[in-house]
Parts: structure tokens; sequence; C-alpha cells
């Protein structure tokens, strides 16, 4: 295999791996800053248990996501050299803003969050619990800036020639709000939410599952639920403008996520199907006209097929459609689930219903498909680009790297990232098991709380939990 | 002064920073093997439980910017020394879970693996970093187009390994000390002997690396010689160096650890001060990466200077702020590692 195979590889296997944590950091965040204001409210003890254990989780995939961050950093002048020099002078000024502004704040505030219970006062607790979320979504803020701007270039001009030539900052807030990151971003971070929503929803669902700590899984269930709701209402109408984004910027990407060939003809819409690229076609199931419906408002308007543009411009058609419609059912299997389970809990049901507990434990995993599956069509649908109709990514290698190089660090990623995955879900397995009071915070500060905090650890009962839901 | 000289100034006060703050704490990792028993070592991790991971930002922040300021000594130099970069990711990796995972799971074995991954991670970032200057200081065979392939070997002679070895006890230095201003009683105790030992292992090899740099390497003081201003440099830091025994002696752990910290400063100063123009020297020096020839557009350095006004000074207040409200010695309780 030559270095451009390799090399891509490598940075979609890091990333991709990197990507399963700070979506749950994210959206964990949030998820955290409602709890805790919660408790500052209500001032009851319980919603300082469900903080502190979701702290716990929290920090989990936090020092994962760290650890795999860092990589991400140094991969650009590793494996991208050329591409690091030729777009530096645009591309480097979002990832230190990123460093300076984002994970300073970020790790800084961590410390109190995680260690500073005893340290502050509640409030100065409740602002570095906003101040760590706002680090990690300010971080996604960057992040997805650096990378739209790869999708949608703005705000430089190319300076030089030949070997010398690079692009270089015209505008900075052209690169910032270039056409395709605000979109982008809202897409991102309602899929983070999503995945903070999920995790919680998932391990309480399993606690109601197992009859444990119920009214501490009821408590953070209905965060996770209100939270999962919101963020997928939003997705919709987010999603809808991504797909507009794409459809105006980049109209290669939309014509291969929709195996769309024909040159000037109305779009069908696809549920599932199979692109067939020797004959020009893709067989599914599908909304006739719906996609030319959805872009411009008429099922007669022609949108552009594969068909209208160079082949060597084509992204991989196969791949971009089936990542692209995975991360649809995704989003159509949670919005079933997130409809059964709000009928379920107006109609008091849903704590004590052993199927839908099932399925909202497994469902986690989806929000992680859809994240995955969404960002892998985005990649795969720029190429043969690296920034589009910019510079092409066989031509942004680093010239002194060799094959075997890639292939080991490669391999070394493999292994490293496969031990790193399994010690993480053995860790959450062994946290979700020992539960939300588990003997290390059940010191002094758990005693003198003994009258408030009992009946929910001991003395919890079904028909209490069913009285609670009658109301 | 131009942006290219202040931004080449702003990257050392990152890596700078890096040095002094995370420094410290890869000092801890580097003796925490030293520590007998669960407890002892649970003091050290906690030590610098709340503030490590805030400490390598720096490193983060400072790579951040260097791709965005100088994006050719960011490209040349990653790419260069590719096995190397893959080699300190995978210790960068090891150590983080290892501070984060060790806690999670009380099993001796777990705990005791965690420790070995901790240490051995703490030494090896210590030392490739240290090679890394090294090679940096003697130069680089870039060719024309600032490009260079090595491997790991490639970049172990003597003299780098020297200066490998020398930041490896320069951070245990460091980071007994800061364990002697957070502990007390007993470990306390037993810590002074570290800072007796490594304190001899620094000064031998400050000693040995001053002599031999001044001899093989003389181009690095060479403007000690042209402008005495500098020398000031080189003077501040001997003081420094001698300050930390005396410290340690009249038992003012705070004190010895602002000197080790000024050290510290020194030594990043003396290398930027010999290095400067240059930022990579190459074997040709027509081939030099500079700070002229390997910068971003002044456009991009004017955005960056007023990002870094803007949050550099939010970034210390609260950094200062979490390190006071962390200040004293150290207590563990249920929330620590």
């Amino acid at each position: 295999m030559d270095v451009e195979i390799l090399a891509r590889i490598q940075f979609a296997f890091t990333v991709a791996f990197h990507y399963i944590y700070p979506p749950m950091s994210i959206g964990l965040g949030i998820v955290l800053v409602i709890m805790e204001a919660m408790y500052l409210r209500t001032k009851q003890r319980m919603y300082k248990h469900i903080t502190k254990f979701w702290v716990k989780i929290f920090a989990l995939t936090f020092a994962v996501g760290v650890a795999t961050g860092i990589v991400m950093e140094f991969e650009f002048g590793t494996n991208w050299a050329t591409y690091s020099r030729y777009v530096g002078d645009v591309f480097g000024s979002p990832l230190a803003a990123e460093g300076i502004f984002a994970f300073f704040l970020e790790s800084g505030f961590l410390a109190i969050l995680v260690f500073g219970w005893n340290k502050v006062g509640p409030r100065t607790h409740f602002i570095s619990t906003v101040m760590v979320a706002l680090g990690a979504t300010l971080s996604s803020v960057w992040i997805v800036v650096a990378n739209s701007w790869m999708q949608t270039p703005a705000g430089y001009h190319i300076v030089g020639e030949g070997l010398k030539a690079r692009a270089e900052i015209t505008d900075f807030w052209a690169v910032v709000f270039n056409p395709s990151s605000m979109q982008r971003l809202t897409h991102v971070i309602l899929g983070a939410w999503l995945t903070g929503a999920f995790v919680v929803i998932s391990i309480s669902a399993y606690y109601l599952k197992k009859k444990l700590h119920e009214e501490f899984a009821i408590r953070s269930m209905k965060i996770g639920l209100v939270v999962a709701f919101v963020a997928m209402g939003l997705q919709f109408i987010s999603g809808h403008s991504s797909g507009n984004g794409v459809a105006k910027n980049q109209p290669e990407k939309l014509a291969a996520f929709e195996g769309h060939f024909q040159e000037n003809a109305p779009a069908d819409l696809y549920l599932f199907g199979w692109v067939d690229s020797e004959n020009q076609k893709t067989k599914g199931i599908a909304v006739p006209k719906m996609l030319s419906f959805l872009v411009h408002g008429s099922t007669d308007a022609p949108i552009k097929g594969l068909k209208s543009f160079p082949k060597e411009d084509l992204p991989p058609v196969q791949s971009s459609f089936q990542f692209y419609h995975l991360m649809l059912v995704c989003a159509f299997l949670m919005t079933l689930i997130c409809i059964a389970a709000g009928w379920l809990w107006f109609r008091g049901k849903l704590w004590t219903n052993k199927t839908m507990l099932n399925i909202l434990t497994l469902s986690v995993i989806l929000p992680h498909i859809a994240n995955q599956a969404g960002w892998f069509a985005a990649e795969v649908g720029r190429q043969p680009w690296i920034v589009y109709k910019m510079l092409r990514t066989s031509e942004a290698l680093s010239k002194s790297v060799t094959a075997n190089q890639v292939l080991s660090s490669l391999i070394m990623f493999g292994l490293v990232y496969l031990l790193l995955f399994v010690l993480f879900l053995f860790l959450l397995n062994e946290k979700v098991k020992a539960g939300p009071f588990a003997k290390a915070d059940t010191s002094e500060e758990y005693r003198d709380t003994g009258e408030d905090v009992a009946p929910w650890v001991n003395k919890i009962t079904r028909e209490r939990v069913e009285t609670t839901n009658g109301q | 002064m131009d942006l290219n000289i202040i931004w080449f100034v702003l990257v050392g006060v990152l890596l700078t920073g890096y040095a002094i703050l995370d420094g410290f704490d890869l000092g801890v990792g580097a003796l925490h093997l030293f520590a007998k028993g669960d407890k002892e070592r649970r003091i050290l991790l906690n030590s610098i439980g709340p503030v490590w991971d805030g400490n390598e930002v720096w490193l983060v922040t400072g790579g951040g910017a260097l791709f965005a300021a100088f994006p050719h000594v960011y490209a040349s130099v990653f790419s260069a020394f590719y096995d190397a970069f893959m080699l300190l990711l995978l210790v960068l990796i090891f150590r983080a879970i290892s501070i984060e995972f060790r806690s999670k799971y009380p099993s001796p074995k777990w705990r005791k693996n965690w420790d070995i991954a901790f240490s051995v991670s703490s030494y090896l970032i210590a030392l490739l970093a240290g090679v890394a200057l090294g090679n940096i200081v003697v130069g680089v065979p870039l060719d024309k187009n600032h490009e260079l392939h090595t491997s790991v070997l490639d970049l172990i002679t003597p003299y780098t390994v020297l200066v490998g070895i020398t930041t490896v006890a320069l951070f245990m230095m460091h980071g007994a000390i800061y364990l002697l201003m957070k502990t007390e009683g007993e470990i306390q105790a037993r810590i002074r002997v570290w800072v007796q030992n490594s304190m001899i292992f620094f000064i031998m090899c400050y000693v040995s690396l001053s002599m031999i740099t001044l001899l093989y390497v003389p181009h690095m003081a060479e403007k000690l010689r042209q402008q005495p201003l500098f020398f000031l440099v080189a003077l501040i830091n001997m003081l420094a160096v001698a300050n930390i025994p005396r410290e340690i002696t009249k038992n003012r752990p705070t004190n010895a650890f602002i000197s080790s910290s000024v050290n510290i400063l020194c030594l990043m100063g003396l290398f930027a001060i010999g290095l400067f123009p240059n930022i990579v020297p190459a074997t040709d020096p027509a081939n030099s990466l500079t700070i002229y020839n390997a910068a971003s557009s002044t456009k991009t350095l004017n955005i960056m200077l007023i990002f870094a006004l803007l949050g550099v000074p939010v970034v210390l207040a609260y950094t200062i702020s979490i390190y006071w409200i962390y200040r004293g010695k150290v207590k563990l309780d249920e929330m620590s590692y």
C-alpha cells in the first residue's frame, strides 16, 4: 500500500476513535450544567449525588478524549506536512485559538469540577462546571471552523507558485464564518448533545431495568430525555439546512450522498439503496423527486448529477452514499425512540416498561454511529480534495515520510487504541456497577446528610416510584 | 520589534510555560516508583492531580501556535522526526491514561502496572524532549525544501543524549522540590533525600552539559559574547541553580521551587538566544528555518497576536486562581485519585 492510502487510513482511524469521546464530553457537559443548576435551585441533595456521579463518567470520557486528542494536533505535521505548509497560514490559527480559548478553560476548571467539591463553595463549583462545558463546546467551535474551511474555503488568496505556493489569510472573519461553518457547527453540537443525553438515558435505563437506584435513575433520565427531545427536534432543522448547504456549496458531494447520476434532472430521496457505479444507477427504495423538493422547494427542480462533473473530481460514491444513509437511519431510529419514550413518560409507564428500558439501554450506540457515519460522509464526500477545489489529498502528504513508517505507526495506534477502548469499557462498566452511591463517595459528607438521602438509597419501593409517576 | 520576533518569543513563552509547569509533574512521575506503598503513591499523584492536565495544555497550545505562526517549522520538524514524534505520542497517551485510570480500580496488580506506565512514560517524555532540543541545538541536515527523513536512531548522538538526561535530571529535581512543598511528615522526610540526590544529579549534568556545549557547539554561546546583556541570563541561571541548595538547607521549599523555575526559564532563554534568528538551524545554513522564511503572513501573525493578548491574561488569571485553590499540603479525600 502506498503512503497516501496508509496516511488516510491512519488519520481516519485516529480521528474516528478520538471522536467517540468529545461528543460525550460536550453533551455530558451540558447535562451536568442542568443537573447542578437543579441542585442549586432546589437544594435537594439528590441532585448533588446525580451531578457527582455523572461527573465521574464525564471525567472518564474526558481522560480518553484528551489522550487521543493530542495525536490529532501532531498528525497534520507528521503525516500531512505539505498540507501544513500550504494552508498553515489560515488553518493554524483556529488550532491555536482552540488551545488558548478552549483547552485551558476546559482543563483548568476540570480540576475544580472533579476535585473541588470540598474546596470551593457551591456557586464557584457551578461556575466551574459551566466553564468546563463552555470549554468543551468552544473546542468544537474552532475545530469545526477549521474543518469547514477545508470544505468551503473562504477569506484567503493563493500566494507564490509551484512548490512555494500557499494560501494566505485575507479576511479572518470570512474564514471563521465560511459558507458552511455555522450550519455544520450547529449540526455537530446538536449531535454531541444527543450523545451526552443518550449516555445518561442508557445508564439510567439500565438501573431502572435492574431496579437499582431508582429515584436517581428516574431523575437523571428525565433530564437526559428532555435534552434528547430538544436536540432531536433542532437536529431536523439543522440537518435540513446542512443538506441545503451541501447542495449549494458542494454539489458533487450531494449527488454522491443521494447516488444521483442524471445530469440535470429532478432527484429522488433514497431511504436506502445500493450504488451501481458501472451502470451509473442507484437501486433502492426512494421517494421520487423528494430531494429536489427538499433543496429547491419544487419537485421539478433539476439537481446536478454525478455525470455533470469531471470524473477526477468525484468522491467515492458508494461509501459517501452508505455513510450518509447510515446517519439518516440512526436519526430516524433515535426519533422513534424519543417519541416512544416521551409517550410512555407522559402515560407514566416508562420507568417500569421492560421492553422500552432494554431499548433505551442499547440506544446509546445510535448517536455514536450517527456521529461517525456523518463525519465519514462529510470527509469521504469531500474527496479527492483535502481542501475543496484547492488542494488534492494526494498532494498534501509529508514528502519525507515512507509507507513503512506510516504502517508501523498505524499498527501502533491500532493496538494502543484497542487496549484503550477495552479499558475504557471495563472502567465504565465498573463505575456503572458501583453506582452513584459507591463507597468512595459515602465518607463524611454522605453520613451527615443521612436524613434526606437515606430514603432514596435504601427504602425506596416500587409503590413509591409508581406514586411519583402518577402525579 | 517586528511580529516575527514577537512570535518567536511567544512560542518560546508557551514552551517555557510547559517546561516549568509540566516539568514538575513529569518529575513527580519520574520519582513515582521511589514512593513506597499505595498511600504514598496516591499522595504523589494527588499533588499533581488537579493541575497536570492544564499543564500539558501549554504543550498543545505551543504546538498550535507553532503551526499557526511558523507552519514550515511545524511541517518540517514533525515530519522529519516522524518516528520520534510517534513514540512521543505513544508515551503521552500512556501517561495521561495511567494517571486517570490507576485509581479507578482497586486491584494492587492493576495499580502497579499503571504506576510503571506512569513513571516510564514520564521519563521518556522528558528524555525525548531533551533529545529533540539537543538535535535542534546541533542543527539538522534539512534539504533545500526543508525536508528531511530520519529514524529514531539518527537522532541519538552522545550530545543529544546528554541533553536528554539533563532534562530528566532537571525535571526530577523540579518535581522533587514541588513535592517537598506539597507534603508533610514522614513522606516529606523521604522526599528531602530525593531532593538532595536529584540536585546532585542535575548539577553534575548541568556543569558537564555547559562545558561540552561551549567546546563542541560554540555557536550557541556566540551571542552571549556579542551582547553582554545576554550574558546576564547565563549569570542569573547560575545564581538560580546555586540558590536551590541554599533554600533547601534553610527549609524554604517555596523559594527553592521559584529558583528552580527561574533556572528553567533561563535555560530556555539561553536556548532561544543561541538559536535566534533560526528556529531550526540546518547543517547547511542556507537551508535553515528562520523566524522569517518559516513564518506565516503578517496578517496571520497580527490576528494571532490579538488572540494572545485577549486570551493569555485570562488564562493566567484563572490558572493562578486554580493553583491558589489547591495551595497547601496534599490531603487525600473521597474525590482523590
